[in-house]
């Protein structure tokens, strides 16, 4: 006879009760908002969201930072639970992606231009001011450009001085920003079409020096050497417009109006974009995408610039505002 | 002759000798530079790491009020939740400062205290509701520049603040009362990750990682002891079960990567598993751990003599009575430390959870295997990336946390080695 004794009852208690506990959950509705996309928004997607979940009425929405084109796979594979709510991006959404989307039955986006992003580069403030293309920047710190000891190598119309660039750590936002924007856009044709992430490596010979996140630091520098050069968010080239000034690109001075107009070239709109289809049913959503607007966050005071945004202009502000509250969707084709 | 033969002996012996001695010094020579390669990461981390383990904090009285709060003098649960705490712990601490009163200074002045502050309130409220309308005295955290540069300070380094001269001068002033000291960082054991470098814990993913070592080895453990069983002691030797053991070789050398591929293709987008979870990444973790378990298990049922099977059966006994009586007990030491050593290269991976979204920035601590949430080395790889400064201890530091839970599986291990050892003579 087979004695079902108390050891054996505990092991299949424990067994069934660990079962049990683990398939329904599966099936459970998410109550977590999901986050992909670009590593540029990332930071700002992340504080949005902690503060948001610092109040304790939802969860802190899950973000992960997988590119810009792999966010926008995964958020038009398909409407419900196991797809994510929202796709970061640090350009617009491509009409491709667009495609793709409706095709899963992704119909209703809610797209969001939340901030813009504008790089200056600039020197010490009673330095002489310059002038200058992308082409030539590139020139003067690209890896596989002609790398010119001098500006006047480059073109003579510029000045008989050592080149000398300061630049941020590959880990900063500013960095990817200079990189998508000068040392691809005013990388030549031919390189760009046999290998586009070689335009932008920079070179190692001495006149680019990576200076750290300090930014402090680099405006002693330039003020020490008026021949030398930084890379700066626009925030701070604001703030400290009594020790440093900023090149003019291609002729275009840089302000807040012209990075808001996009006609400065070292400047790019930040999205994201939200399922219309989740709102309501993922809780928090709505809440989400309302805080992420707020003027608390990108505001000119709001804590979204303190760590880098470019905010839009007021009459901006009060449209997206009143486009997020109506949960507008886009309508591109 | 004789004596021509000695000294060619002689020479021998002596080369042998040095061939001998060198050999050594090759050895002793190779485990140096392998001891001090460790020694060197060791001291490394350990002392970037141990300022985490500390918490610059500041002990001050937040006056509550309701009309601050923006709330009834009886708040529901609803209206806690949006209780502007911020403005409370901002007054309280401007009233330290009555002299700062332009709005840019007030600015830079509440850059001292971090966002810990205005949670930390909220949770006090939460949980003393009868504290609105009084002064409580409360010990909140600082903000990351003043966590780094006191507590360099503290250490007797120069570090390169960002605090200007101003927020130097306040801080020195709040030191001075004595109401900056630092504490254990409790913190960093019960949260989760945050953008905070003063706020982020180690707790959310060392949780994560719990569960998904826990769901590893329930998967992976009673399939792969089968298979191991199956093949040793069942199956005959044919052509499908050579294929299908040089496959579980080869599987067990195959990329980790690819299993996340796998689990991205299958588990997320077939079975449709909830991403980001450590169900999911338990599963493919399993798929991974699998082979090694197979093997070791099969190795040690190997071990086992025939003698104890033949014992068995001569008495009467079952093959499955022989297996689970007298093979398996005498096999399960070599087992378990197979399945142990799959499970701590399973805690270490971080490229199949990439592919299941298990690479993310998550600030709650999970409570279920199915709540979204990270592990320990991708908590690592997450804060080594971050450009803020206040990470680099916290990475290190996270470092040591993955190191002691290493030692101790493998000190289970060995534990577990030696209580399951069965003599077989």
């Amino acid at each position: 006879m087979k004695l079902y004794t108390k050891e054996k009852a505990i092991r299949h208690g424990l067994i069934s009760a660990l079962i049990l506990t683990v398939i329904p959950t599966i099936s459970q509705a998410r109550d977590q908002i999901q986050i992909v996309g670009s590593s540029t928004v990332y930071p700002f997607s992340t504080l949005v969201a902690e503060r948001f979940g610092g109040s304790g009425k939802f969860k802190t929405p899950v973000v992960e930072s997988t590119g810009t084109g792999g966010g926008m796979k995964l958020f038009c594979q398909g409407v419900g639970a196991s797809h994510p709510d929202v796709s970061n991006a640090s350009r617009a959404i491509k009409s491709s992606e667009l495609e793709n989307c409706r095709k899963n039955g992704v119909k209703d986006i809610i797209e969001v231009s939340f901030g813009n992003d504008g790089i200056a580069f600039a020197n010490a403030i009673d330095a002489r001011p310059v002038n200058f293309t992308r082409k030539q920047l590139w020139a003067a710190m690209a890896e596989h450009g002609p790398k010119p000891a001098k500006w006047s190598d480059i073109d003579k119309s510029l000045p008989d001085t050592k080149i000398s660039i300061l630049v941020p750590p590959p880990t900063s936002g500013t960095r990817d920003a200079w990189n998508a924007k000068v040392m691809k856009g005013g990388c030549p044709a031919e390189l760009k079409k046999k290998d586009k992430k070689a335009c932008a490596i920079m070179r190692e010979d001495g006149p680019v020096v990576e200076a750290g996140e300090n930014d402090a630091l680099i405006v002693q520098k330039l003020e020490a050497n008026h021949d030398s050069f930084g890379i700066f968010g626009f925030s701070y080239l604001e703030n400290n417009s009594d020790k440093i000034q900023a090149a003019t690109i291609e002729g275009v001075e840089i302000s807040l109006e012209s990075i808001q107009s996009y006609e400065y070239p070292i400047a790019r709109p930040l999205f994201f974009y939200v399922k219309k289809a989740h709102i309501g049913v993922i809780p928090g959503l709505n809440e989400y995408l309302q805080a992420f607007v707020e003027e608390k966050a990108i505001g000119d005071d709001g804590y979204l610039i303190d760590a880098g945004l470019v905010p839009l202009d007021d009459g901006q502000r009060i449209s997206l505002r009143k486009n997020t509250k109506d949960l507008a969707v886009l309508n591109k084709q | 002759m004789h004596n021509l033969d000695s000294t060619i002996q002689q020479k021998r012996d002596r080369r042998r000798m040095f061939a001998d001695l060198r050999f050594r010094a090759y050895g002793i020579f190779g485990l140096l530079i392998a001891g001090s390669a460790l020694l060197f990461l060791l001291v490394n981390i350990f002392s970037t790491g141990y300022d985490a383990f500390r918490q610059t904090v500041i002990t001050m009285e937040f006056n509550i009020d309701a009309d601050v709060l923006d709330v009834s003098a009886m708040p529901s649960t609803e209206e806690l939740q949006e209780a502007n705490t911020l403005k409370v712990a901002k007054n309280s601490f401007y009233a330290l400062f009555p002299e700062v009163k332009k709005r840019k200074n007030k600015r830079s002045l509440y850059k001292l205290i971090s966002l810990g502050a205005e949670l930390d309130l909220r949770d006090h409220i939460r949980l003393q509701p009868e504290s609105i309308g009084s002064t409580v005295t409360l010990t909140v955290p600082m903000s990351s520049d003043v966590d780094q540069y006191f507590k360099a300070g503290l250490n007797g380094e120069e570090i390169k603040s960002r605090l200007n001269e101003k927020q130097k001068a306040w801080l020195q002033t709040l030191v001075d009362n004595g109401q900056v000291t630092t504490r254990f960082n409790t913190d960093f054991f019960t949260h989760a990750d945050s953008r905070y470098p003063e706020l982020a814990g180690i707790g959310g993913a060392m949780v994560g990682t719990m569960y998904t070592l826990l769901i590893c080895l329930l998967i992976a453990f009673p399939l792969g002891v089968a298979a191991a069983i199956y093949l040793e002691e069942f199956s005959r030797d044919t052509f499908l079960t050579r294929i299908i053991e040089a496959n579980i070789n080869n599987l067990a050398a195959v990329p980790s990567v690819i299993f996340g591929l796998l689990g991205l293709a299958v588990i997320l987008n077939v079975f449709g598993l909830p991403r980001s979870t450590p169900l999911a990444g338990g599963i493919v973790l399993a798929l991974m751990t699998l082979p090694t378990i197979i093997i070791a298990c099969r190795s040690a049922i190997k071990t086992v003599p025939p003698s104890i099977r033949e014992a068995g059966m001569a008495m009467g006994a079952s093959p499955i009575q022989v297996i689970f009586h007298h093979v398996m007990p005498a096999a399960m030491s070599g087992t378990l430390t197979g399945t142990i050593i799959g499970l701590a290269q399973a805690l270490g991976e971080t490229a199949p959870l990439l592919m299941i979204g298990m690479v993310a920035f998550i600030a709650n601590v999970p409570s279920m295997p199915n709540d979204p949430a990270t592990a320990l080395p991708v908590q690592i790889y997450l804060w080594a990336e971050s450009a803020e400064r206040g990470f680099v201890e916290k990475t290190a530091a996270a470092i040591m946390v993955i190191i002691v839970f290493l030692i101790a599986m493998n000190l289970l291990a060995v534990i577990l080695r030696n209580r399951t050892r069965i003599s077989n003579k």
